[in-house]
Formats: structure tokens, sequence, C-alpha cells
């Protein structure tokens, strides 16, 4: 059975007792310039730092500890080489300043990379300065904006979603100064092209969406919608969330989105690292490419170099190129997957995703809301669970991390009651996908009170998050 | 097929759900857009790949390679192995967002403690767990002073990178917050108060200074500063370098309500400028306004000491249009890195790293400026990074340098107006008196040239 580990690790500053001992202050400062306030960061042995760290890490679980079917997330394994190859100064040592002739490899790195990417999702030109999906979005929108008022077109103001997009999409919208209008999906849970039709107008900048949507269902009437939001005047906008679907099989750019953001950290298997860093560049077809951040990367006569002349650049929205350490791990994934290894990483994911999918509602014990066929990820609802035995998504989420089992994403996307959206990813053998069926199945049978009770095999019982709002402590000074 | 385990027992798994192909999984996909290939090249062996990397990566030049004397925000630091030891273990980096409390207490204990320092070193309540640099961490302190103010107006001073203000003007564009600039004194480096005051009214939101500035120098006058700001309703925010923090006087202790800063030097490599890590603190009346992931200690159902993420409704998973951010994911790892790097350290190593890097930033520019031919640009005190003014051609000495294996400073005439022939130098506790003299015996001869 599994059991996480469990410590009653003390904080970093209860570790030992902080010295009374004076640090010699600089006299060379002016005192005006002097701290009076002394950090109050104990003296700890470096034996001490990672027996604490260590043990922190054993209450952490990872994809490396097991499946981690997080829905939109694509947390798929994360290739050793491509943690080694970071590794090494000749990339992590290199300053972003430095003389050009210096950085050439990390120069002819990006250059190739962006043209990779470019030809996975059918775009012309991308820029890697985003850090993150959010941060793309954000200059996806920054890009729609600048696209527009170049042409005098200064009426547009409305970004249209589906009411299945992610969180980030409307934050990243209203961050851009867009108003949002947010459509609801048919009964197959597709875009409704009637509504569609409806909202747009004269006004519409952009249709911002992700296919296949995040219901896992490939919206195949793209092409229709894309005429359509042309025919507005307005742009389409591709989150890149769900591109572990379709590589080699469809890319947006064919589909007509005229900007697309990528998550590297998740398509391209970098590690999340528990929340960053990602890297989130963008595509664009031709005519949104004067618009890119600088510096873009070129090349003249074998020497690439940083290009900063570009009179209808946005400007910047990060310091220096973007993550570099992250895009070098994407690049290392694709040189070793190639073009056969990304289309059977899509083909396996969407394989992974309806084989779970099929075995799950097969036992009746969970509905599949909307249309059947599903890509890299699905939706099912526990709303059946709830009504009979009071069991909510939230409940069935705690219970699976007793079987040592990551939860899947849930109450998400909103439209469908006590959400449960999973996302195997290609990673996963077809041993530990029936290992997570039988697990559903399982706690779907088990006595309510269990489920409640979960989940009791972690490091630490149910936590009271509602607790860490009302009343927030959020630094050791302040417990 | 690498990392695809049932790449060979596909037929059989679609057979079981009642399949002959995978083709059939994709007829959703319209006729018109299905591809059958794409135009990269075909995958190579692990062995191969890492042949293929290690030929670009010998195109580089590292600090290893070579002697660095470039600043620019960003210098070569020690990192000690434990930090890297502890971001390797995989239960924290191959981890997604903490959103399950349970099986993330390890990561999310860590954050605290992250968070617990942050606040510390900048003398201010709560720290939220990171923002993407310290150049976006700007532009959030900027919207979350709007928000909180309800004006729309931000003041910065033209002694910060230009990267930060086009960034920082991209952010503004959606809400239509003003930026003006306020002018430094070219004998200084500094604020110029005078200008300050002239251009400070009721209608500022906020006003952002940084302490050191992109050229390095100290502001003198930030308790002035702070007065002003204060008087004029607005909120003050102070851009930081957390390794000076060790021995200067911290935001908090000269009343900013905001603290931001770049945090890559705490145990993070240079990696050409990312990851990086945005710090971002300020006063508790503002909690609810913070952009970003927050951590806080709570119980669990039996009442032990617990964390989770904190404060969610602001976030975009919970708040969707109305979150105070976009941000999702952030730099999780680097503040993990951050927060072993300072426990190794201790409050007396890290108190004696912020003083090598002062002293060995007054030691440079001294050794530089006793040449002939060479000036402080600004006759102020500066931390680890300072503008030299050349009578030579700057472009000139730094490629004779190159061709004695030494980085010189960071050109800044091509971004700064005024500064022609300037040169941004910075240093670090890896240099010594050892180090100083190679660049200067070479300075010497490459100006004589």
């Amino acid at each position: 059975m599994y059991k996480s580990a469990s410590y009653d690790e003390p904080l970093l500053n209860k570790l030992a007792q902080l010295s009374d001992e004076e640090c010699d202050l600089f006299n060379d400062i002016p005192n005006s310039l002097k701290r009076k306030k002394k950090i109050k960061i104990p003296h700890l042995d470096e034996t001490q730092i990672v027996r604490h760290f260590h043990k922190l890490s054993q209450m952490n679980y990872g994809i490396d500890s097991g499946m981690y079917p997080l829905g939109s997330c694509t947390m798929k394994y994360n290739p050793k080489i491509c943690e080694e190859i970071s590794s090494w100064s000749k990339f992590y040592g290199t300053h972003p300043y430095q003389d050009i002739s210096l950085v050439q490899g990390n120069l002819k790195l990006m250059f190739e990379l962006e043209r990779m990417l470019s030809e996975i999702t059918g775009m012309d030109f991308f820029s890697l300065q985003p850090a993150a999906g959010a941060h793309g979005e954000f200059l996806g929108m920054l890009l729609s904006r600048a696209y527009h008022e170049n042409r005098k077109d200064f009426k547009r103001n409305e970004v249209i979603l589906s009411d299945t997009s992610h969180g980030t999409n409307p934050a990243s919208v209203t961050m851009a100064g867009y108003k949002l209008v947010e459509i609801p999906s048919t009964k197959e849970g597709t875009v409704d092209l009637k509504i569609l039709q409806q909202v747009l107008s004269d006004k519409t900048a952009c249709f911002m969406h992700t296919n296949p949507n995040t219901l896992g269902i490939f919206e195949d009437e793209i092409l229709e919608i894309s005429e359509m939001v042309h025919n507005a005047g307005g742009l389409l906008y591709y989150d890149g969330a769900n591109m572990n679907a379709i590589m080699g099989k469809a890319r947006p750019g064919d589909m007509g989105f005229d900007i697309v953001h990528l998550n590297l950290h998740k398509t391209f298997s970098t590690p999340h690292g528990g929340g960053g860093p990602g890297s989130g560049p963008v595509g664009v077809k031709m005519k949104l490419e004067k618009y890119l951040p600088i510096p873009r990367i070129s090349k003249e006569d074998n020497e690439y170099y940083l290009d900063y002349n570009a009179k209808d650049s946005i400007g910047k929205i990060k310091g220096f190129y973007g993550n570099f350490s992250v895009l070098l791990k994407a690049y290392t994934y694709i040189s070793l997957m190639g073009k056969e290894g990304l289309k059977e990483t899509s083909e396996i994911a969407v394989l992974n995703s309806n084989y779970m999918k099929e075995k799950i509602i097969k036992s009746k014990l969970y509905d599949l809301p909307f249309k059947k066929l599903r890509k890299h990820e699905f939706v099912l609802s526990c709303e059946k669970l709830k009504q009979e035995k009071n069991i909510r998504a939230m409940d069935i989420a705690k219970r699976l991390m007793d079987y040592g089992l990551h939860p899947p994403t849930i109450y998400f996307p909103l439209i469908v009651k006590e959400a449960l959206m999973i996302e195997p990813t290609e990673s996963e053998s077809k041993k530990d996908l029936d290992n997570y069926i039988d697990a559903l199945i399982n706690i779907a049978k088990e006595n309510p009170e269990t489920i409640k009770n979960a989940p009791t095999n972690t490091s630490i019982k149910r936590v009271d998050e509602v607790g860490a709002t009302k009343n927030p402590i959020l630094t050791w000074n302040m417990i | 097929m690498k990392f695809i385990p049932n790449s060979s027992i596909k037929q059989m798994m679609l057979k079981e759900i009642g399949l002959n192909n995978i083709e059939e999984l994709f007829y959703d996909i319209p006729k018109k857009i299905r591809i059958n290939d794409l135009n990269l090249p075909n995958s190579l062996t692990q062995q191969e790949t890492f042949e293929k990397l290690r030929e670009i990566s010998n195109n580089n030049k590292s600090y290893n390679d070579m002697l660095f004397f470039i600043g620019g925000g960003i210098k070569p630091h020690f990192i000690p192995s434990v930090v890297k030891a502890i971001t390797s273990r995989s239960e924290f980096f191959t981890a997604y967002t903490p959103y399950q409390s349970e099986a993330s207490q390890g990561f999310l204990q860590a954050m605290f403690e992250y968070q617990s320092i942050i606040a510390e070193l900048t003398g201010l309540d709560v720290a939220n767990c990171s923002l993407y640099d310290g150049v976006t961490a700007l532009s959030e302190a900027a919207l979350m002073c709007c928000r909180v103010n309800k004006k729309k107006t931000i003041l910065i001073p033209k002694n910060i990178s230009w990267e930060k203000k086009s960034v920082l003007q991209n952010y503004a564009k959606g809400p239509r917050i003003q930026i003006k600039e306020i002018k430094y004194d070219d004998e200084t480096g500094m604020i110029d108060i005078e200008n300050l005051k002239e251009n400070i009214n009721k209608d500022v939101s906020g006003i952002y200074i940084e302490n050191p500035n992109f050229f390095g120098i100290f502001e003198d006058n930030v308790n002035e500063i702070s007065k002003i700001v204060k008087e004029s309703d607005s909120l003050f925010v102070v851009g930081i370098d957390p390794i000076s923090l060790g021995i200067t006087k911290s935001p908090g202790e000269y009343g900013a309500d905001i603290s931001i800063g770049e945090g890559r030097s705490l145990g993070n490599p240079m990696n050409f400028g990312g990851s990086s890590l945005g710090i971002f603190s300020c006063k508790k009346e503002f909690l609810r306004q913070i952009p970003g992931r927050i951590i806080g200690m709570t119980r669990d159902k039996e009442g032990n000491q617990a964390f989770s993420m904190a404060l969610q409704t602001r976030e975009q998973h919970i708040r969707r249009g109305k979150a105070t951010s976009n941000i999702c994911t952030n730099e999780g790892l680097c503040a993990l890195a951050a927060v072993t790097y300072i426990a190794w350290l201790g409050c007396k190593g890290f108190e004696n790293l912020s003083k090598i890097n002062l002293e060995n930033g007054q030691k440079l520019a001294k050794n530089i400026t006793s040449l002939n031919g060479f000036e402080k640009k600004f006759k102020s005190f500066h931390f680890n990074e300072f503008v030299i003014k050349s009578d030579e051609n700057a472009k000139k000495i730094n490629r004779e340098l190159l061709k004695r294996n030494i980085q010189g400073g960071y050109l800044l005439e091509d971004f700064y107006p005024n500064m022609k022939n300037c040169i941004l130098f910075g240093t670090s506790e890896l240099h010594d008196d050892k180090k100083f003299e190679i660049l200067i015996s070479n300075l010497k001869e490459v100006s004589n040239v």
C-alpha cells in the first residue's frame, strides 16, 4: 500500500537557534545606507540543510513519483538527458549581454528552435521571449492590439472566448485591456457557430480558442470558424496548451490561426519545476511578424545576431530573451524525438486518453458528457456519485492520493458538473493506465465515509485551504 | 519509441476499445488540414543528441572559459553544490503547481520559507512565491498600485534599464496607465529630487525607484523621496538587488509599500538571462491585491501544521477575467534555489556576501580609474556595478579585451542616450585581486593600442 513520508519538519528558522553574535558591520558604507535590522536566518550546517530539504522533497509528489494526469497540464516524463545538458556551463554560464561572437551556440539553438516550432504549428515566425503560457497569451493580445491599431482600426476592443477556455485566457484578455465576450458551447461541447456569428462584429479583435478544446474535443468546424472570424475582420488566437494532441497530425496555422502560443513545459517535456520556470513561445503569421518583440534572432553570412531594428515591434515583455534554460531542454527533446517521435507522441497520448475513457465509462460509475471521441484528454462528471452518495469530485481527488496517484484537474472546465479532467499523456504504460482506471472504479464503490475522510496515506490529512485564506499566515513572522 | 511505453502494444490497446487503427482516433480532424509528416529532422539517439548539443555548446564561451567583468543587472555568482543537489530532487522539479496540498507539502513549505526570507530581506510584511523576473515584477507592481488607489499615473526614473521601461509600457497599455519619467542628476546618477517634486501630484498612483539603480548607484535620498511620496498619497515602489540587502537598508526601513527585484543571483545561474526570479513583497494591507501565487500556513483536519496555496480567489484559475494577474506558471524552482542558497549562507554568510560584492565593486572601480583615460561617470557610492567613461573608443577596448580572452563591461551607448563610450562594469564574490590585476594590465595595454 502507498504511504507518503511524513515528518514534523520544523521551519527553516527553527532548525537552530539564531546566534546573537553581531556581524561586524561593514564600515566603509555610508551610515545612511546601512542596514539596521538584522536578517533572522540561523547558521546551519550543510548537513542540516540537505536533510531539511530532502525531507521536504519526500513529502512532495512529482512525475517521477507516479502518474500525474492533470488535464490541460500535459504532465509527461521529463527525459534526464535534457537536465544533464542544461547543466553544462557553456550554456548556463553565458551572460545575455556577452559579445555576440561568444554566444553563437545559444543563438543558433534559438534560431533553429523558432523554425522547429514554426514547422510544428504551421506558423511563419516565432518569439521565444514569453516566460510561461499565460505570458504568451498576454503577448498575443498585445500583438492583436498592435495589428488592429496599426491599421487604424481602433474600434476593435472585444475578445471572444468560449466557456470552456482556460482561466488564463480571460485573465490575459482583461490584462491587455480588452473586453471579454464569453460564449456558451453547444450540446456537443464545441463552439456554437450561430452564437459566434451573433457576437462577431466590427468590434471583434480576436477569437481565442484551444483546439482540441479543454473537453478534449477537436473542433471539427474550425475552418468555418476561421472563415467567420476573418470575415468579421478579427484574428484567431490558438492557446497551445493542448498541442500534445495533434503534433504531426494537424497544425493550427493550417486551421487558420493567426497567433499561437505553446507551452514548452507541457508539450515539449521540460519540467514544471513545481510551478516554473516555464516558457510560452508565440508564433504568428507573416502579417503579424513586424510586431514581434525585440530582439529577433537573425542570421547573416553564417553568423547569428540579435536584431533590435524593428520599428513596429511592440518592444519587450520580459528581460533579455526568454527562459533560455527551458528553450535548451525543449530543443534537446525535439532533437531526440524527431518528426516521427513527435507524431507518435500525439498518437499515443490520444490513444491512452481514449483507452482510459472507454474503460472508465464502461463501468457506468462516471459519466462522459458531450461528444464521445476525445483527443489527449477527457472530462468525466461524477455528478451521479454526488447525487447518490454525496461524493464530490474533490473527495475523489483526495482519495486518489491514498492510492499513490496524483489526482486529475478538478472542477474544470466549468460547464461539466463535478468535473474530473484527465490527461494521461503518452508517458504512461498500459499497466499504469489500468491501475489508475481500477483506482477510479474502486473509489466509486468505496464506503462514502472512507472517501470523505481521505487522504490518510499522505504526509498530512485533508488541508483546510479556506483557513489559509481567511486567516492568512504567509511568513514565519506572521505566525 | 523513447519515452512512449505503449507504442509497441498500440494495436492491442486499440482492439480493446473496439478500434482498428490509430487513424480512427483522428477522423474528426477535417481532411483538408490533415498532414502526414512534419518537415523536421529524424529522431536521434541519446548519444547522438549529446554530440549535437556538445557541438552547439562549443560555439559558446562561458565565465568558466574566460574572465567576465560585465554588468547589466546580471553577473556570474558562486553557486554552492547543495543548491543543485536540492533543486535536482525530482519530487520537486517534476511536480506541477501545488494545487493538491496533500501531495505537495514539501514544496509548499519550501515556498513558505522562501516568502518568509524575502519578507525579511526586503523588510516588508509579505511576499509572493515569485513572478517571471525583476522586469515584469515592476510592471505587476505598477498595475497593483493602480488597483489599490485607483489612480492611473506611474512615475519611473530614467536611471533604470531600457528593457524594464519597454516591458512596463506594454503592461500599461491595457489599463491605460500613464508612465512619466523622472530625470536623474548627471553628476551623481541619482534621482533629481527637484524634478520628482515637479512631477508628483495627487494623481500619481505609484513612484518607482531603484536602489542600487541600473548604473549601480545607491540612492542617497531615500528618506526624502519616501517623504515626498507619502505626502502625495502615492505608493512607494522600490527595486532592489537582493545581494546588496545583507548590509544595506531594506526598502521596508525607508517606507516602501512594495519591493521588487531580480532574484536570479540567489543561487540561480545566468542561463543567458533566463530563467530568472521575480521578487515581490509588500505591506500586509495590500494582501488581497498581490499578483501571483502565495503560500499560506494552515492546519489539516487533525490540527497538524500544514501548507496550501492562499488567497486563491485573486488568481486566474478561480477569478478568470477579474484576477489580479494572469500569471499561472511562475518561477517556483528558482525560488527553491534561492531559499536553499540563503539557508546555506545563513545571516552571517549573507552579510559577508553583500560585503564582498560591495568591496569588490569599490576595488575594481578604484583600479580602473587609476588608469589614464578612465573615469567614473557618476561621482556616487556604488555597489557591484558602476559606469566608467573612457576617453578611448569603448567598442575598440572591448574588442581588444576579447582577443585577450576577457569579456569587458556592457557598452551602454547603443541603448542609452548621452552614454557614448560608457561601460557598465560588474563584479562579484567570484573576483579577487588577481583577477582584477589581469583586467587592469590588459586594459592598460589595449587603451594604448
